[in-house]
């Protein structure tokens, strides 16, 4: 499709970017199970997302990832029922889901060793590659369920912490916790998985 | 003997959410500048941050035609 002008929507630009859409449906269901209590709710959602981003395929001019753009639509919906409806979408905080950071640290609290975060090898800019989200979201969901939630609902959502907490009813210093347990995991399991490898596809 | 390692990676996610005490700010950095390992994790916190940042205004900037789409649809 790349060898298509920006604002075609030919028959073949159509076809391939709707078998893209197909293909993204298994991760729209999984980010949008991580937010919300109710399964059918779910379905609903991640399938307007499908239909609006179908309706306006012609309003897609190629120059944002199409995933991301998708993605989007479905940030949108999300955002918007999570500030309308808080806790009675949301789903159930889980405080034994927090992640765990123990084996980080040794017990003067400083870096265990192997766990001292390593120098990077792949810059900030590899992360426009396109498989960068999947190594992204393959370490989102090795996190505690709970921890997972609250990480996206602060960073890939942009709700602020006062608005997390108020819809999983804890306190904004759990947030806090949860975040920066949360980062860390996330920190290292990216590094492991795409920053400290010699080539990334 | 500045705070350990542990108690820098707290201030450094805190930061992203909420601004730092002067207090926290000062002990944080007078830390970062004798740890190494505490540097690059702080650095590659506030860039794993940034990304997320760049990829909701990159959907942002794709939007423009199908903006309407992203209205909540009751």
């Amino acid at each position: 499709m790349e060898q298509d002008k920006p604002d075609s929507t030919s028959d073949h630009t159509r076809a391939s970017l709707e078998r893209r859409l197909g293909q993204l449906r298994p991760r729209l269901l999984a980010f949008a199970r991580l937010q919300l209590a109710d399964a059918g709710q779910v379905e609903d959602m991640v399938q307007e997302t499908l239909v609006s981003a179908l309706e306006s395929l012609e309003g897609f001019k190629g120059q944002a990832k199409f995933e991301t753009w998708v993605f989007g639509i479905l940030r949108h919906k999300l955002v918007d029922t999570i500030r309308r409806r808080g806790r009675d979408v949301v789903a159930e905080y889980d405080a034994n889901e927090l992640a765990d950071i123990d084996d980080m640290f040794n017990p003067r609290a400083h870096w265990a060793v192997g766990a001292q975060p390593d120098v990077w090898r792949q810059p900030e800019s590899s992360c426009e590659r396109d498989h960068f989200w999947e190594a992204f979201d393959l370490c989102v969901f090795h996190l505690p369920r709970s921890s997972a939630q609250v990480f996206t609902m602060r960073e890939l959502m942009g709700l602020e912490t006062r608005e997390i907490c108020d819809s999983l009813a804890i306190s904004e210093q759990n947030c806090w916790v949860i975040l920066h347990r949360t980062r860390l995991k996330l920190r290292a399991c990216l590094e492991a998985g795409w920053f400290s490898k010699a080539e990334v596809s | 003997m500045t705070m350990a390692c542990k108690r820098a990676t707290e201030l450094m996610s805190l930061r992203i959410d909420r601004a730092l005490t002067t207090m926290e700010t000062a002990s944080l950095r007078m830390h970062l500048l004798i740890c190494p390992p505490c540097r690059r994790c702080a650095d590659q916190l506030q860039m794993l941050h940034r990304i997320a940042v760049r990829r909701r205004h990159g959907e942002e900037d794709g939007d423009e035609a199908g903006g309407k789409e992203q209205r909540p649809t009751e």
